[in-house]
């Protein structure tokens, strides 16, 4: 039965990805993108894998959907139509693909017991980190512990995205070349996005953001226990803000969330992580070794991981707004030329 | 247990009935209007038959509470996300089928009066 759903699952992944090179409209494409975030997520919760399922809705389904929309709004949405023969190009991807599906052959059989994979270091994972990091959640004991220094790695490539994204298209400001005072928004700028009529949207919105809010908290901090962690919980909250800007105009987002601040966040996200790491070392121990943390390893251990969670979750958070603001900002001032 | 079973199987197929007539009514309807209006019905009675049949599947726990809190948030945003698809599409001057008949009829008795 699993297989099926696998097989199904996946043919459905192969027409949306086919699909998707043939469509013109690139308002689709992105839509269609979602869909295959979700498609794989479906997969990755079929092989148990909840947690990978959850950053992929999250991350793929929801917030990078929201980025490349507000990314058309700024391009356009057909595609150019390309002159150039396609033969060459097909030739290559054709080759290249042949030579995948025979490396595959080499593979060893899915889903058996002796594969190299779960003989490497698994068992270890599985059998001790109970005794060493003491988290029910084993994956946030391998993501946040054993693999602490990768998960580093990453915030700061989120933090490098921020930064690549900031210095192409400029920090959102509060149209300071207008020479309007910085506090003193008009009301004529409150009215230039956000849906004014929409009355349903706005008490809908006004339901919902403190709850999404809330859920991520509970994803944050519940990521020892179940599945989620700072990934997840930070893009929901970026989630809610979003839907705070695009709902009720993103002069009133630019006000409760200036850019300012969320760069001082994003930044604090991964100094908080590194810093975990830098008194671990004053304490005489490697970087990011939690043992030392507190007299007790397990106890270390369980400060570190919510500790560095949070750095991810604040970092993640900031740099998926601020990326966000950036494009939203960069939309309305070409609408008002 | 065995009346529960067989209520919360009649409930899971009425759900998926009705998610399967939503999907026909996706492709089939005419124009937009009646395609949201089979869209909507996938996440707004076929979410309340499923979740109820799993409701029942349930042994009073926690799952039955992050059930119940599923099925609100659903029912909360789902027929909003259908109201403002509508609403934006009728911002942007898309008309319903009757209404677009009855522009081309005033257009044809114009041109039949002049």
């Amino acid at each position: 039965m699993a297989v099926l759903i696998d097989l199904v699952l996946l043919a459905m992944l192969a027409i949306t990805a086919l699909r998707v090179i043939f469509l013109k409209d690139l308002f689709a494409v992105v839509m269609l993108f979602g869909i295959y975030s979700l498609l794989s997520a479906l997969i990755f919760i079929n092989l148990d894998a909840v947690d990978v399922a959850f950053t992929e809705a999250a991350v793929g389904a929801g917030i990078s959907t929201v980025l490349m929309l507000s990314t058309l709004a700024l391009t356009g949405r057909t595609e150019k139509e390309s002159r150039r023969s396609s033969v060459l190009p097909l030739l290559v991807v054709v080759a290249t693909g042949a030579a995948l599906i025979y490396g595959t052959l080499d593979m060893p059989p899915f889903g058996a017991a002796d594969n190299p994979i779960h003989q490497h270091v698994a068992p270890r994972y599985i059998e001790e980190s109970p005794k060493e990091v003491g988290m029910p959640n084993m994956v946030t004991s391998v993501l946040a512990s054993y693999r602490g220094f990768d998960t580093f790695g990453e915030t700061v490539v989120v933090f490098a995205a921020a930064i690549g994204v900031l210095s192409l298209l400029g920090v959102a400001r509060r149209r300071e070349e207008d020479g309007a005072p910085d506090s003193g928004l008009k009301e004529s700028d409150l009215k230039e996005s956000g849906f004014k009529g929409h009355k349903v949207l706005r008490v809908v919105a006004k339901l919902i953001i403190p709850l999404t809010i809330l859920f991520a908290l509970y994803v944050q901090f519940h990521g020892d226990f179940g599945p989620g962690g700072g990934f997840q919980a930070g893009v929901i909250v970026a989630a809610a803000f979003i839907l705070y800007a695009l709902v009720f105009s993103l002069s009133h987002a630019l006000r409760v969330v200036s850019p300012k601040f969320l760069q001082v966040l994003a930044s604090l996200g991964v100094l908080l992580y590194a810093s975990v790491g830098i008194y671990s070392m004053l304490k005489g121990g490697n970087f990011l070794d939690y043992n030392k943390l507190a007299a007790d390893p397990l106890a270390g251990q369980h400060y570190g991981i919510i500790i560095i969670e949070l750095g991810v979750g604040i970092t993640v958070f900031a740099v998926m707004l601020n990326i966000f603001y950036a494009f939203a900002s960069q939309v309305e001032r070409s609408n008002i030329k | 247990m065995l009346v529960l079973d067989i209520v919360s199987s009649i409930l899971l197929f009425a759900g998926v009935f009705f998610g399967l007539t939503g999907a026909v009514g996706l492709f089939r309807f005419p124009d937009f209007f009646t395609r949201v209006h089979a869209a909507s019905i996938t996440d707004s009675i076929a979410v309340i038959l499923i979740i109820s049949g799993l409701l029942l599947q349930t042994a009073f726990d926690l799952n039955t509470a992050k059930l119940l809190f599923i099925l609100l948030f659903l029912m909360i945003t789902s027929p909003t996300a259908s109201h403002a698809l509508a609403k934006s599409a009728r911002h942007g001057g898309l008309l319903t089928l009757g209404e677009s008949k009855q522009q081309k009829q005033q257009m044809q008795q114009k041109e039949a009066g002049q």
